[in-house]
C-alpha cells in the first residue's frame, strides 16, 4: 500500500522533467496512473468484503511512534475506490479541460501530489502519518485552487481555504498527540482497544473538540463553510475532484474512523449532530438562491457533508449504514454535476442559469448525464440516491432519542426538499427548456470529456438498480468498520409501502415543487447578500483582519527599520533575564587566592585594552573606531595564548582580520560622521554597555565560584583519541562529536553568504520594485 | 593607490598563505588548527592580494566565483557524513584508512569533512567580502 501512495508522489516528481512531453500527445498516458491504482483497489474487493483487513508496517522514526503503518479496510477501501476512480475520470477529463493550457504539466504535478495525499490519508493505520497526509492534501489543494494565479480573486480564495483547512490542521494535530498520549499509542487499531482509557480521561472533552475542528474545517461544516464556495474559483476538474469526492470528504472521513475510537458518547453525538444539522440546513437553504451553477453545487455540496456528519452524529446501526451509502451516492453524482457544469461552462462561457436553457439539443449526451445525476441527487427511485435517502429517514425515525425523532426527521425532509431542488436546478434546468438563440453555435465537446460524467451518472442508476450487490460488496464493510457491530439488513429497493416511502416520496413531490416555484433571479442573488455582514464568514475574515492590524502594530513597535533600536533592545533583553537568573541565583563570593599572579605582559596588554578602548569611545572618525576595535580584539587574542588557547587564538585574530576588513568595506557606503545624538541619548546608551559589561563579568566570576563538573570535558579527553583519532580534542569535537552541528553551522554561513549575495546583486529596477 | 611593496609581496605571501591554510587544515586532527581557521587564513590571503591588486584581478585570478565554492564545500561535508550509511555504518561515524600516508598522515572521513568546511568557509567569506568590494566599485564608475 505504501507504494499506492508513493507512485503519486513519484508520478508527480516526474512531471518535472516531462513536463514539456506532457502537453503533446503523451499526455495519454495521465489517467493510466489512477487507472491501474483503482484497478488494483478492485482486486482488493473480495478480500475486504470477506471482512478482512490488509496490514503493512515499515519502520520510519520508531522512537517517535511515527511509522508507515497502513491498514486497507471497508471504510478505506471506499474511500480509496472513490480518490482512484473519480480521479480517473477527472485525469481523463482534465487532459481535454485544460488543453493547451500555459500550466498543463504543473496541474497533473499538483493532481498526482493531491491524489498521493488522499490515498495516504485514507491508507493511514497511524495518527501522524495520517496527519502528515491530511496536511499535504491542506497544501496540494491550494495549488489547485490558486490554479489561475493570474487572477486575484482565485488567490484570495486559495489563502483563505488554506488558513481555514491549516488551521484546523493544527487543531487536529494537538487533539492527536493528545489521543496519543493517553493511549501510549499512535496506532489506530491499538487505539480503538484503549477506548475505555481514553472515554474516562479528564483530557477526553478536549480531544474530542480539537479532533472536531480539525474534520469541520476540511469538510466546511458551520460556521467554517464559506471557503467552500470560495474554492469555486478552482478550474472546474479541480472542484470535482476536491470539492465533490474526496478532500472535503477527508474530514468525514476523520469523523468515521474515529467514531470506534471517541464515539458513543453524549458529547460526541450531540456535537456531531448539531453542528451537521446546522450545516445541512443553512446550506440546502442557501444553494436556492444562486444562480451560478458552481455555486449551486458548493452549497448543496456543503449541505450534503452536514447530512453526512449528522448521520454520524446520531451513530446507530441504520445512521452509519446511511451515511456509508449517501457518501458513495454523493460522490458519484456530485462529480457528474461538476463535470457537466465544466463542460456547459467551457462550451457556453457562462455558468448562470438565469441564462441557460436547452442545451440537451447541442450536447445530448451531457444532458443525458446532467439528468441522471440531478435524478440521482434528487432520490428518484432506481437511482443510488433513492436508496441514500431511503437510509437517511429510516436512521431518523429510529433514532434512539426518541423525543427528538420528528425533530430529527423535520430537518433531514427540510433539507433533502433543498437538496432535490438544487440538483433539478443544476442537472435539469440548463439542459431543458428553449434553446436561446446565443446558444445555437454551441456543440459536444471532446469525446474525451463528457464520457466521464456519463460513466458516472449511469453508475449512479446501476448501483441503484443493484443495491445488494453494492452493499454487500462496500458499504457493509464501511457500516462495520464505523461502528465495530455486524451489518446484517441487506440494501434493498423496496422495503414495502412505509412511512420511509411515504416520506421519501412526498420529499421528491415537495422538491419538484420549490424547484418549479423558485425561479432563478439576480434579484434573489442580492437579497441573500444583504445577510453577509451577519455571516460568519464576514465574522471570521473580520478577525484575520484585526489580526493583521495588531501584528502591524506590534511590527511597527518593534521592527522599526533602526538598527541601534534593534540592538537597544536586544542588548536590554538579555541583560534583563541574565540580571534576573544572577539575582537568583545567590551571592557571589570571590576567593581571591584562587587568582593567577597578573604578570609584566597581562598588565602590558591590560594597558593596550583600555587605552584602545578610550579612543574608540572618544573618537568621531568611524575609521578609528574600527581599528581600536580590532585592537582590542588582538588583545583579546593575545590573552588567549597567555593561557594555552592557541585554538581559540587563532580564530579570533584571523576572524578580527577579517571583520577589521568588512568594516572598512562598509564604512565606505555611509556618509561622514555626525554626532546627533544628545546627551541624554549618550548617557542611556553608555548606562546600557556597561550594564552588560557589569553582569557578564559577573556571570564570569560567578562561574568560577560554581562547582564544575567536568564529566563532558573528561570524556571528550579519554575519548577523543580512542574513538575519533584525534588529538586535539577542539577540533575531534568540532568534525566528529558534535560533526552533524558543524554541518548545520555551515549550512547557516552559506545562507548568510548567499544572502548578502542576492541582497546587492539583486538591481531591481524602478518598475518593478513594490 | 596601489603600492608596489604590497604587490610584490603578496606575489610570494599568496602561495605561502596559502599552504599555511592547508597545512592548519591537516595538521588540525593532532594540533591546534582545523577547517574553519584553515578558510579564514586562505580567505585572508585572497584579502591581501585584491588589496594590493584591486578586487577585480583578484577574481581573475579565482577564475570561478567564490559563491561556488559553497555548494562544492557542502558536498563534501555531507558526503563525508552520509558515506558510512554505505557500510552499514550509522552516519557520521568515522571511517580511516588503516596504513598513514606519507607527510599527511592518517587519512579518515573526518578529514574531508574539515575539508568541506574549509571550502564553504573561504567561499562564504569571499563571497561576502567582494560582493560588496565590486559593488562599491561599480558605484564608483
Amino acid at each position: 500500500m505504501l507504494l499506492t501512495v508513493l507512485s503519486g508522489l513519484f508520478f508527480s516528481c516526474l512531471t518535472i522533467p516531462f513536463g514539456k512531453m506532457l502537453k503533446t500527445k503523451w499526455s495519454i498516458l495521465l489517467p493510466i496512473v489512477p487507472l491501474l491504482l483503482f484497478a488494483f483497489f478492485l482486486t482488493q474487493i473480495p478480500l475486504i468484503s470477506s471482512g478482512n483487513s490488509l496490514y503493512q508496517h515499515i519502520n520510519w522514526i520508531s522512537s517517535l511512534g511515527v511509522n508507515f503503518d497502513f491498514k486497507l479496510d471497508g471504510l478505506s477501501l471506499l474511500f480509496s475506490l472513490l480518490i482512484t476512480g473519480i480521479g480517473t475520470a477527472i485525469f481523463v477529463y482534465a487532459r481535454s479541460y485544460l488543453k493547451g493550457h500555459r500550466y498543463y504539466d504543473r496541474f497533473f504535478g499538483y493532481l498526482f501530489l493531491f491524489m498521493a495525499a488522499m490515498l495516504g490519508v485514507v491508507l493511514s493505520n497511524n495518527i501522524l502519518l495520517l496527519f502528515i497526509f491530511w496536511e499535504l492534501t491542506s497544501i496540494s489543494s491550494f495549488f489547485l485552487i490558486g490554479f489561475n494565479n493570474d487572477n486575484a480573486e482565485s488567490r484570495k480564495s486559495a489563502i483563505t481555504s488554506f488558513c481555514i483547512t491549516g488551521l484546523g490542521g493544527f487543531f487536529l494535530l494537538a487533539g492527536l498527540i493528545l489521543l496519543g498520549n493517553i493511549a501510549d499509542t499512535f496506532v489506530i487499531s491499538e487505539l480503538i482497544q484503549a477506548k475505555d482509557l481514553i472515554l474516562n480521561h479528564q483530557l477526553y472533552p478536549v480531544a474530542v473538540i480539537f479532533l472536531c475542528i480539525g474534520a469541520f474545517t476540511k469538510s466546511a461544516q458551520f460556521p467554517f463553510h464559506f471557503w467552500l464556495p470560495g474554492a469555486m474559483k478552482a478550474p472546474t476538474p479541480v472542484s470535482a475532484y476536491l470539492h465533490s469526492a474526496t478532500m472535503v470528504k477527508a474530514g468525514i472521513y476523520l469523523l468515521a474512523r474515529f467514531t470506534p475510537i471517541l464515539g458513543g458518547t453524549p458529547l460526541w453525538n450531540n456535537t456531531l449532530m448539531i453542528v451537521g444539522g446546522i450545516t445541512m440546513l443553512y446550506a440546502a437553504i442557501h444553494s436556492l438562491f444562486r444562480i451560478d451553477l458552481k455555486g449551486i453545487l458548493a452549497y448543496s455540496t456543503i449541505s450534503v457533508l452536514g447530512v453526512l456528519t449528522f448521520l454520524l452524529g446520531i451513530g446507530t446501526k441504520e445512521a452509519v449504514t446511511a451515511a456509508s451509502v449517501f457518501l458513495l451516492a454523493h460522490a458519484l453524482y456530485k462529480a457528474t454535476l461538476f463535470l457537466v457544469t465544466g463542460i456547459i461552462d467551457h462550451e457556453t462561457g457562462t455558468r448562470d442559469i438565469s441564462l441557460l436553457s436547452g442545451l440537451g439539443k447541442v450536447m445530448f449526451p451531457v444532458a443525458i448525464a446532467g439528468s441522471l445525476a440531478a435524478l440521482s441527487s434528487a432520490g428518484v427511485p432506481l437511482t443510488f440516491g433513492f436508496i441514500g435517502k431511503d437510509l437517511i429517514y429510516e436512521a431518523t425515525l429510529h433514532t434512539p432519542q426518541i423525543n427528538f425523532k420528528w425533530v430529527l426527521t423535520g430537518l433531514a425532509i427540510a433539507t433533502n426538499v433543498g437538496l432535490v431542488a438544487a440538483g433539478f436546478m443544476a442537472g435539469f434546468k440548463p439542459f431543458f427548456g428553449k434553446l436561446p438563440q446565443q446558444f445555437a453555435g454551441v456543440h459536444l465537446p471532446y469525446t474525451s470529456m463528457w464520457i466521464p460524467p456519463l460513466v458516472l451518472g449511469v453508475l449512479g442508476v446501476i448501483f441503484g438498480c443493484a443495491p445488494g450487490i453494492t452493499g454487500h460488496l462496500l458499504t457493509e464493510q464501511v457500516a462495520k468498520n464505523i461502528i465495530h457491530h455486524e451489518i446484517t439488513a441487506p440494501l434493498k429497493i423496496y422495503h414495502g409501502f412505509n412511512q420511509v416511502l411515504i416520506l421519501s416520496l412526498s420529499t421528491l413531490a415537495v422538491g419538484t415543487l420549490v424547484y418549479l416555484m423558485n425561479k432563478a433571479s439576480s434579484r434573489k442573488l442580492a437579497f441573500i447578500a444583504r445577510f453577509k455582514a451577519l455571516s460568519p464568514e464576514q465574522i471570521i475574515i473580520g478577525c484575520g483582519e484585526d489580526l493583521l492590524k495588531i501584528s502591524a502594530w506590534a511590527t511597527s513597535l518593534s521592527h522599526n527599520g533602526y538598527l541601534r533600536s534593534y540592538h537597544l533592545k536586544i542588548i536590554l533583553f538579555a541583560e534583563a533575564l541574565l540580571a534576573y537568573k544572577l539575582w537568583h541565583s545567590g551571592s557571589i563570593s570571590i576567593d581571591l587566592n584562587m587568582l593567577t599572579q597578573p604578570g609584566l605582559y597581562e598588565i602590558a596588554v591590560a594597558l593596550v585594552f583600555v587605552g584602545a578602548l578610550g579612543i574608540m569611545v572618544s573618537t568621531s572618525s568611524r575609521l578609528t573606531a574600527v581599528v581600536s576595535m580590532s585592537i582590542i580584539g588582538y588583545c583579546t587574542c593575545l590573552i588567549f595564548v597567555f593561557y594555552s588557547a592557541p585554538d581559540l587564538a587563532m580564530t579570533q585574530f584571523t576572524i578580527d582580520t577579517l571583520s577589521t576588513v568588512l568594516f572598512v568595506l562598509v564604512l565606505y557606503r555611509l556618509p561622514s560622521f555626525i554626532n546627533l545624538a544628545s546627551r541624554k541619548i549618550l548617557y542611556r546608551d553608555a548606562a546600557v554597555s556597561i550594564g552588560f559589561g557589569l553582569i557578564l563579568s559577573l556571570i564570569a566570576l560567578k562561574v568560577w565560584s560554581e562547582p564544575i563538573t567536568k564529566d563532558i570535558s573528561h570524556f571528550y579527553g579519554e575519548n577523543a583519541y580512542l574513538l575519533a583519532k584525534g588529538k586535539n580534542v577542539v577540533n575531534v569535537i568540532l568534525v566528529d562529536f558534535r560533526g552533524i552541528d558543524t554541518m548545520f553551522e555551515t549550512v547557516v554561513l552559506s545562507i548568510a553568504a548567499l544572502g548578502v549575495y542576492s541582497l546587492i546583486r539583486l538591481r531591481l529596477k524602478p518598475t518593478e520594485k513594490e | 593607490m596601489r603600492s608596489p611593496i604590497l604587490q610584490a609581496a603578496t606575489k610570494y605571501l599568496l602561495p605561502i598563505l596559502l599552504l599555511f591554510s592547508f597545512f592548519l587544515l591537516l595538521r588540525g586532527h593532532y594540533y591546534p588548527g582545523g577547517g574553519f581557521v584553515g578558510g579564514l587564513v586562505a580567505s585572508i590571503a585572497f584579502v591581501l592580494h585584491s588589496f594590493a591588486n584591486g578586487t577585480e584581478s583578484t577574481m581573475k585570478l579565482l577564475k570561478h566565483k567564490p559563491l561556488s565554492l559553497i555548494p562544492i564545500g557542502l558536498g563534501i561535508s555531507a558526503t563525508s557524513v552520509s558515506l558510512p550509511l554505505l557500510f552499514g555504518l550509522p552516519p557520521m561515524t568515522g571511517l580511516w584508512f588503516d596504513e598513514p600516508i606519507p607527510v599527511i598522515g592518517m587519512i579518515g572521513s573526518s578529514l574531508f569533512f574539515d575539508l568541506g568546511v574549509y571550502l564553504v568557509v573561504i567561499g562564504v567569506v569571499l563571497t561576502i567580502l567582494f560582493t560588496i568590494a565590486l559593488d562599491n566599485l561599480s558605484d564608483k564608475t
